[in-house]
């Protein structure tokens, strides 16, 4: 067989309209939910205009959904084959970026491709998700238990965390190494070899330092001592507590956020729209935020644990883990538990790659729920077993 | 099968691991709601708190200064409008077109210029840069009609002090500045850019009271400091208006009689109730310049005048009495007992162990001298005789009595007290013993005795009033209350202004008062040519003459050098004290002219115009009006917006 379809027990090929009834609508309503936040959000950041930021959002929002829907309806066996072929040509790009990327907020990010602008750098966390799975899912537990075929996977981790940091951009890299080290852990890698890691990563921390940029030095240390400057690099931080513990237990009320409005709080429609959003929504609009991206997390355990190949379940905890880690990374920033690092929050920060980046993840978690029942032998599509 | 049992392990596996990386999430997003938790609802008083800070800035009101008003409701100190062209550069578009355009229609100078630039770099670009102050209604005018050519200009009204009779009631008036690094209080006022407080003259002696309360304007701001809105507004209490004694118009026609001299000074008071009408100091400045910004060349150009424009000689202006003080060494005199038919015979020389003291006179002198002759003629050897039997310790206490040697207590800065020597005065600041000569020569104003014109002025009121210590001053103060006389047989007496009686006989009084009369209107008096001839309006007086420098005894054997040869600053002061009307008197006048010679032939004349003009005016009995008639200050105008 030209497709390794035969030692499947179920013909699991569906049609398009049984796609479509696959597809777990109440994910969608959840993203599509949050992403209403985000326009609504942004309304609110412009003092109560659409313009410049809610309309744009919110065309980018449908256009997204319709990308999400369709991703979901692509069969998980192409995602499959070309898992690596992703991988490798995302890694191009950041080499493109590398090489005469525009210059955007200090640092090169962005690749000019003539019909539109991308970051390589978004691109590369899924398609880092969807190499390392692949990989992954070729290995048997005696595979895993042995260490040099976990060269390969390190390899496609700090490859593009590499080029990501060269950018520069910490808060990315971090992530893509954090979301790699999920992987390796769902994958079955023993916990001594983590711990290995943290401690081998820990003693390399001073080596780390001299490679940092002056202002990633300057945000650790405001991080930790966020009083040191508080006109300076402190400020963020500053000016977002202040923000959010005004904003109290019920919120100041939708468009009467008074720091944000009055141009205290920086990058409210980015990074910090969260803060803006607790101010004027209160704990009660924060925490319902945050339970929101709870339901999209356990709708991606669930299609995780539901999906019947290894590639999947691998995908799926992967994508979960990304959109955790974004969420966590950006609120931890903004109410000041770690350093500011630039992440922004999912589906509800302006930004067009970033949503799309997401969206584009969220609809490949969708691809791994409609297509769970199939599939995919050890050695791959062609493989015999 | 192998595939199936392989993938189930590695399935079971997996189940595991995702459990424990949906526990290690569920853990991280609880902490993230913990923070939450804390910062929004246990930290969330201290926030709020913060956040209002950031929000709410205070901006004060300036108050708009309380202007003043002379004894008839004539505006003497009002604030007017001041417009001014200012520029936003963020409507300018270009702001250097804007610049060029506006230089068009009003002059711009190279240093505004300059400054302009300074200003437009360093603030923020919604912030006003004022182009030009000062501007007349035609520049308004051509402003406002060229406004769209001129993107981001426009016009601005503040206030400015302004004094419409300029250096006449300067010395009175003052004048308003910046405040000074030492002049800072508490007063969050004065730390306001531009804020302008009285320096001299009244609008320092009444500052508070001219000052009014700063309004408070709470308005939230931007992140950049940019106004939002205003929250809460507290109107600004204006200063209060005030009324001064003054005759507006006598004093410019007193300002401009001294000006016939170089440097003079006069006072003109009410002799019951010690309002000062008229006081004046030759030359004066403009009270205006200072509201602008004076240049440093101009101040240094007023401050090292040797005629000290800025001083007010009336107050500061220390001089030795003469004759003038003769007057008080005659009542200390009939006081002792001395009886004023005494006679004593005038040689021009008279001699004192072996000092030899001369009068004015020359030989062969006045003659023999009774009291009356000795006022009316001013002979000095009367007097050297008198206070050889009085000594020091008499006349001071007169002296003492009638205001001299102790400030007056007017409502103005700077006043000088003067000085009456006494024996513990020399030795405790020369550390020598009194000298029996120096008695001598106390008795005809020379020596150490130093006075203001103010104080002459007093002096000569409280002799003419009847024996009442009258004070002089320049508020007008409410309707006095009916004065009680105190109960008692031992009781003093009180004038019906509330002053305290001397505790000198009346008829020791019109002895001396009588004298007066014959200086000015009898013939052979040191003053007769100068005497009022109007009907009713003739006064009394005495004139001085005080050396600024000793005559040496080579000097006087070679023959007196004449006034007018000496250099001016070695010229004798010239002094006229007067009353008038010589029967029912109201009005004292005291009038020095610095390095202006004698008394009698400089300061009488000058005396003599000025008393007859007061007494055609007479401000005494000219009805005040309320000071609630006078128009309503202007309502300070709005600021505009930037």
């Amino acid at each position: 067989m030209a497709l390794g379809y035969s030692s499947f027990r179920r013909n699991v090929d569906l049609s398009l309209g049984q796609k479509i009834l696959q597809v777990n609508w109440g994910l969608v309503l959840t993203v599509a939910g949050i992403g209403a936040v985000g326009v609504v959000m942004l309304y609110s950041a412009a003092q109560g205009s659409m313009d410049p930021w809610a309309s744009r959002q919110l065309i980018r929002l449908f256009a997204g959904l319709l990308l999400m829907l369709a991703l979901a309806l692509v069969d998980i066996r192409v995602w499959f084959r070309y898992a690596y072929l992703i991988y490798f040509a995302t890694l191009a790009m950041l080499f493109a970026v590398e090489l005469g990327g525009s210059i955007g907020m200090g640092a090169q990010r962005w690749l000019d491709l003539g019909f539109v602008q991308v970051q390589p750098s978004e691109i590369m966390k899924v398609a880092l998700v969807l190499a390392l799975a692949r990989y992954f899912h070729g290995l048997n537990q005696e595979d895993v238990a042995r260490p040099h075929f976990l060269l390969f996977p390190l390899l496609l981790i700090f490859a593009g965390a590499g080029l990501v940091l060269k950018q520069p951009d910490l808060g990315t890299a971090g992530v893509l190494i954090l979301i790699g080290g999920a992987l390796f852990f769902a994958a079955g890698v023993r916990l001594w070899k983590f711990a290995l890691v943290v401690v081998g990563g820990l003693s390399a921390i001073p080596i780390a330092w001299q490679f940092l940029h002056d202002y990633q030095r300057a945000r650790i240390k405001t991080f930790l001592d966020p009083e040191r400057d508080p006109l300076g690099a402190g400020y963020h931080i500053l000016q977002s507590k202040i923000a959010l513990g005004s904003g109290g237990m019920g919120g100041r009320g939708f468009l009467q956020g008074s720091q944000s409005y009055l141009n205290f709080l920086p990058e409210k429609h980015t990074d910090f729209i969260f803060t803006m959003l607790a101010e004027e929504f209160g704990l009660i609009g924060a925490l319902g935020v945050l339970g929101l991206f709870l339901i999209v997390l356990a709708y991606g355990l669930a299609i995780s644990l539901r999906a019947r190949n290894h590639f999947g379940r691998l995908v799926a905890l992967g994508i979960t883990c990304h959109v955790f880690l974004y969420v966590f990374i950006n609120v931890a920033m903004v109410t000041g538990l770690i350093p500011v690092v630039g992440v922004p929050l999912p589906l509800i920060s302006y930004g067009g790659t970033a949503l799309l980046a997401v969206m584009c993840s969220l609809g490949i978690l969708m691809s791994v729920y409609v297509h769970r029942d199939i599939r995919i032998s050890r050695r791959g599509l062609q493989g015999e077993d | 099968m192998d595939l199936r049992n392989a993938d189930q392990g590695r399935y079971k596996l997996f189940t595991r691991r995702a459990a424990l990386v949906a526990g290690g999430q569920s853990l991280l997003f609880a902490a993230l709601a913990g923070r939450l938790y804390y910062l929004q609802v246990l930290e969330a008083d201290r926030y709020a708190t913060l956040a209002e800070d950031n929000r709410i800035n205070l901006r004060l009101l300036p108050p708009p200064r309380g202007r003043i008003f002379d004894r008839l409701g004539t505006e003497i100190a009002i604030n007017e409008r001041n417009y001014r062209v200012v520029l936003v550069a963020e409507r300018a578009g270009d702001v250097a077109e804007t610049l060029s355009a506006l230089g068009d229609i009003v002059s711009i100078s190279e240093d505004d210029h300059k400054r302009i630039r300074k200003e437009l770099r360093r603030k923020r670009a919604f912030v006003p840069v004022t182009v030009r102050d000062n501007l007349s209604w035609e520049e308004v005018s051509r402003i406002e009609l060229n406004a769209p050519d001129l993107p981001g200009a426009g016009i601005e009204i503040g206030q400015v002090r302004h004094y419409p009779h300029g250096p006449a009631i300067s010395q009175v008036l003052g004048y308003v500045a910046p405040v000074s690094e030492n002049e800072l209080t508490d007063d969050p006022l004065l730390h306001q850019p531009g804020f302008r407080i009285g320096k001299s003259g009244v609008e320092k002696t009444y500052d508070l009271d001219l000052r009014g309360a700063a309004g408070r304007s709470h308005v939230e701001v931007n992140a950049f400091g940019r106004i939002m809105q205003e929250v809460e507004r507290e109107e600004a209490t204006p200063g209060k208006d005030m009324m001064l004694t003054i005759d507006a118009d006598l004093q410019q026609y007193v300002y401009e009689r001294l000006s016939s001299e170089r440097s003079a000074s006069c006072v003109v008071m009410d002799i019951h109730s010690g309002e000062v009408f008229a006081l004046a100091s030759w030359p004066g400045y403009d009270p205006n310049e200072f509201h602008v910004g004076i240049s440093s060349k101009r101040w240094r150009a007023l401050t090292t005048d040797p005629l000290s424009p800025l001083a007010n000689k009336a107050l500061t202006g220390l001089y030795a009495p003469g004759s003038t003080f003769k007057l008080l060494v005659a009542l200390a005199a009939l006081e002792a007992g001395i009886s004023p038919e005494e006679r004593f015979v005038c040689r021009n020389e008279w001699r004192l162990g072996r000092a030899l003291f001369h009068c004015w006179k020359k030989k062969p002198g006045h003659g023999a001298m009774d009291m009356r002759d000795a006022i009316k003629q001013s002979c000095d050897i009367y007097f050297y005789n008198v206070a050889k039997q009085l000594g020091i310790d008499r006349i001071a206490d007169m002296a003492f009595r009638f205001g001299l040697g102790s400030p007056n207590g007017v409502d103005l800065p700077n006043e000088r007290s003067g000085l009456i020597p006494t024996r513990a005065w020399k030795l405790g600041a020369i550390g020598e013993r009194w000298q029996g000569g120096e008695t001598v020569i106390t008795a005809i104003g020379q020596g150490f005795v130093l006075t203001t014109p103010l104080q002459l002025a007093t002096m000569t009121a409280r002799l003419a009033n009847g024996g009442f210590a009258v004070t002089p001053h320049v508020m007008r103060a409410a309707v006095p209350d009916p004065v009680m006389q105190p109960e008692g047989e031992d009781a003093e007496p009180v004038s019906p202004y509330g002053y305290p009686s001397m505790g000198i006989p009346q008829h020791h009084l019109e002895q001396v008062m009588e004298a007066m009369d014959a200086v000015v209107n009898e013939w052979r008096g040191t003053a007769f040519g100068k005497r009022i001839e109007e009907e009713g309006m003739e006064m009394a007086g005495k004139t001085g003459t005080s050396q600024v420098r000793r005559i040496t005894l080579k000097e006087r054997k070679s023959g007196i050098i004449k006034n007018e040869d000496r250099p001016w600053r070695f010229r004798d002061h010239a002094l006229f004290v007067c009353y008038a009307p010589v029967h029912k008197p109201q009005y004292a006048c005291a009038v020095v002219v610095e390095h202006g010679g004698g008394g009698s032939k400089v300061a009488a004349p000058i005396a003599h115009d000025i008393l007859l003009e007061t007494q055609k005016r007479n401000p005494a009995g000219l009805v005040t009006p309320d000071i609630a008639d006078a128009p309503t200050p202007q309502q300070k105008p709005k600021e505009k917006s930037g």
